[in-house]
């Protein structure tokens, strides 16, 4: 027997010794939504609160504003690296701003070390979370690849009021349809509380977290 | 700037590297003995653990239904394990179905030759790794060292312990037995390219592991990584972390290999929504973590292209088979039960001789080892000492996010310690002691009698004793014995 049908037999031998019944259904009477309507101003009020309690820097801002955000988000930096599939528009503005973009495309990925090399990455995403202040990003086009938003040390993201949820399980059930795409949840910039249980921002990841909250005027 | 006379020594702690990490050095009481000697141990534990408490009870108090996912964390957790075979072939066929490549071992040995074996296959000659109490528990990092391999840990806390020497002394925060200006030595003297005048300011600190590893990470070709979940319905993995050294681990490297214990599985992704609420406020006592990165097999064009998960049972199906002490097995190793724990708040982890101390590893450690299955772990083992390392206050309990009776099941191991099934109890002053007490209570009469014999010794004995002779002196030896009553309760009672 290999170690694969002995594992299993032993599993399947301890379960059938311990004569423990099979346990009801699990009790899920926890709450699906949150304090704050999804989509709802008052989720991103909170939204915005959580993210400033962990020290990310937040923007508010309109779509109409959104070009000139981006560009502030950006000003201070030599290049940017952005995924292929971000929306055009946001390309253009950290462009005309002054700032290299780099695209990164399937085709024509960026190496480790030249993603290391740049000043910032700018991402959209995918839902974000009122109640705990948490940013969900899938992978697809326009957040790119995970190591975009890994290397630089500033991520700029922008995160539509309509994107924004109140609680985790509305969050966990919007993106189980698509189980099979990386996803990263980020709460804040890298930190830890490794030493005396102090927390620090800012280890391996991004250390500074810009995020830009767009309301359609 | 710091000036330094000399260079500092960095004495590891434990004293020797153990053979076994999950058994390690004296019985319980005996290391504990020693730990509690070391009042800086004892300080920086006292403000760690307390400034955590706190946290941790903001944090919880703030949802309204936090006993309601309590419950449904619980109740996921035990029908996973009612169903644990079929959940692990469903995991193995959606893992493989994405492009990954499972694995299966009975035991540590087994899973470190797996392990070593696909790190050589790649060429590589050094891997990163992410926290992860699994490949502790079967000591990875020192087989990998003797295949000639580097194994490098990406925590800062673990850094803390790889560098220093150190075996781990808590689930969430290793390294909680040092604090700052230890840590700060830690560096200066073991990794190779500390700054100058390095400080304790712990912003610093967590800057210089940063440019430490920042090299590694880039170059790393393997990582290694134990998972917090896996989701058999789709085959997803997550690690959750806070200082983004998983996410460099699970994005960088070409290969990346998952070493996995079997209990770690659940059954649908919607799953999820209870633990990622559960598990970051109670272990560092946030709403949520920095980072949360969960993977399915391979994505072409995005992170490893080759994904290996090693299933580990290693004593994991000995604990299942015991309806009391397979509790332990829904452990999601939060860490707040050593949080709480007035006994681990004065002794440390490293009483415990297991890299799983505290009240989990309490009940963990003996049973993954064996305790009470004959033959397996003799009574006196240091690892059966453990299940009385405890006061049973039950502050475990009401902190577990899972709901773990952690009380119930040291009663219940300590029965197992005392009496292994299918062999005879060797009597022990305990058990001769209690047959005394027992026979006392046999009736009426003979509990009338056993009282007044006592005081009857209240008048010939002198009036305050505090040392009683061998075998007495067993139990006073850390206790007084209270005066002795002149007269019984009953015969006062009855006089009334
Ligand atoms: S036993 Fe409960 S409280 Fe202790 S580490 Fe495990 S999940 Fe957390």
């Amino acid at each position: 027997m290999n170690a694969r049908a002995i594992v299993l037999a032993a599993v399947r031998n301890a379960l059938d010794g311990s004569g423990v019944p099979t346990p009801e259904p699990s009790p899920r009477a926890y709450r699906i939504g949150g304090a704050v309507a999804a989509r709802s101003a008052d989720a991103v009020d909170l939204f915005v609160d959580r993210l400033e309690d962990y020290r990310a820097t937040v923007v508010r801002t309109t779509s109409a504003d959104l070009p000139a955000a981006v560009a502030a988000a950006l000003r201070d930096v030599a290049s940017v690296v952005v995924p292929a599939g971000l929306d055009p528009s946001w390309v253009h503005t950290a462009r005309a701003a002054g700032v290299e973009v780099q695209v990164d495309d399937s085709t024509a990925p960026r190496t480790h070390a030249e993603l290391d090399a740049v000043a910032a990455v700018l991402t959209s995403s995918r839902v974000a979370i009122a109640e705990t202040g948490t940013i969900v990003l899938d992978g697809q086009p326009d957040q790119g690849r995970r190591v975009l938003t890994l290397l630089p040390d500033r991520h700029v993201c922008v995160v539509a009021a309509s994107q924004v949820v109140g609680s985790v399980p509305e969050a966990v059930r919007l993106l189980a349809p698509h189980p099979d795409r990386p996803l990263t949840w980020i709460s804040g910039p890298s930190a830890t509380s490794d030493i005396e249980l102090v927390r620090v921002e800012g280890v391996h990841g991004p250390r500074d977290l810009r995020v830009l909250v767009v309301r359609d005027a | 700037m710091s000036t330094h006379l000399g260079m500092p020594t960095v004495r590891p702690m434990p004293a020797h590297a153990p053979d076994e990490p999950l058994r390690w050095g004296q019985p319980f009481p005996a290391a504990a003995h020693d730990t509690l000697r070391d009042t800086q141990l004892r300080a920086n534990l006292r403000t760690a653990t307390r400034t955590i408490r706190d946290k941790r009870l903001a944090v919880t108090a703030e949802l309204p239904d936090w006993e309601d996912l309590r419950d449904a964390g619980a109740g996921i957790k035990a029908s996973a394990m009612a169903a644990l075979p079929e959940l692990l072939e469903q995991l193995e066929v959606s893992v493989q179905a994405r492009g990954g490549q499972v694995h299966w071992a009975r035991d540590a040995a087994e899973a470190n030759r797996i392990v070593t074996g696909i790190v050589q296959a790649t060429g590589a000659r050094e891997v990163v790794k992410v926290k992860s109490m699994v490949t502790q528990e079967i000591g990875l990092n020192e087989h990998l060292a003797a295949a000639g391999i580097q194994a490098t840990e990406t925590d800062l806390a673990e850094l803390i312990v790889q560098l220093a020497g150190d075996m781990p002394s808590h689930i969430l925060v290793p390294a909680i037995h040092r604090n700052r200006e230890q840590i700060r030595e830690i560096f200066d003297a073991r990794m190779g390219d500390a700054p100058d005048g390095l400080t304790s300011d712990p912003a610093a600190l967590a800057a210089a592991a940063r440019a430490h590893l920042r090299a590694r990470f880039l170059r790393a070709e393997v990582a290694v990584s134990g998972a917090n979940f896996a989701i058999a319905q789709t085959g997803t993995i997550g690690v959750v972390e806070s200082e983004g050294n998983g996410r460099m681990c699970l994005t960088l490297p070409r290969t990346l290999i998952t070493v996995m214990g079997i209990e770690k599985v659940l059954p649908r992704f919607e799953d999820l929504e209870v633990f990622l609420q559960l598990l970051p406020r109670s272990s560092t006592g946030e709403r949520m973590n920095p980072y949360t990165s969960t993977w399915t097999g391979v994505t072409p064009g995005d992170g490893p292209q080759e994904f290996h998960l090693v299933l580990l049972d290693n004593g994991r199906t000995r604990a299942l088979a015991d309806e009391i002490g397979r509790t332990a097995l829904h452990c999601i190793r939060c860490s707040a039960c050593l949080n709480v724990c007035p006994v681990y708040e004065r002794t440390g982890g490293h009483a415990y001789g297991s890299v799983y101390p505290g009240p989990i590893g309490a009940i963990l450690t003996p049973q993954l080892l064996g305790v009470g299955e004959t033959g397996v772990l003799d009574p006196h083992d240091p690892a059966a000492s453990l299940p009385f390392a405890s006061s049973l206050c039950g502050a475990c309990y009401d902190a577990c996010p899972v709901k773990i009776d952690i009380p119930t099941a040291l009663v219940h191991l300590r029965d197992r310690v005392q009496h292994p099934p299918g062999r005879r109890a060797r009597p022990t002053v305990w058990s001769v002691a209690l047959g005394f007490v027992a026979l006392s209570m046999r009736s009426r009469r003979t509990f009338r009698w056993a009282g007044r014999i006592v005081t009857v010794l209240s008048w010939v004995l002198p009036r305050r004793v505090r040392r009683l002779p061998f075998p007495g002196s067993l139990w006073t030896a850390s206790r007084d014995l209270p005066p002795l009553p002149r007269q019984t309760f009953r015969d006062w009672w009855s006089a009334r």
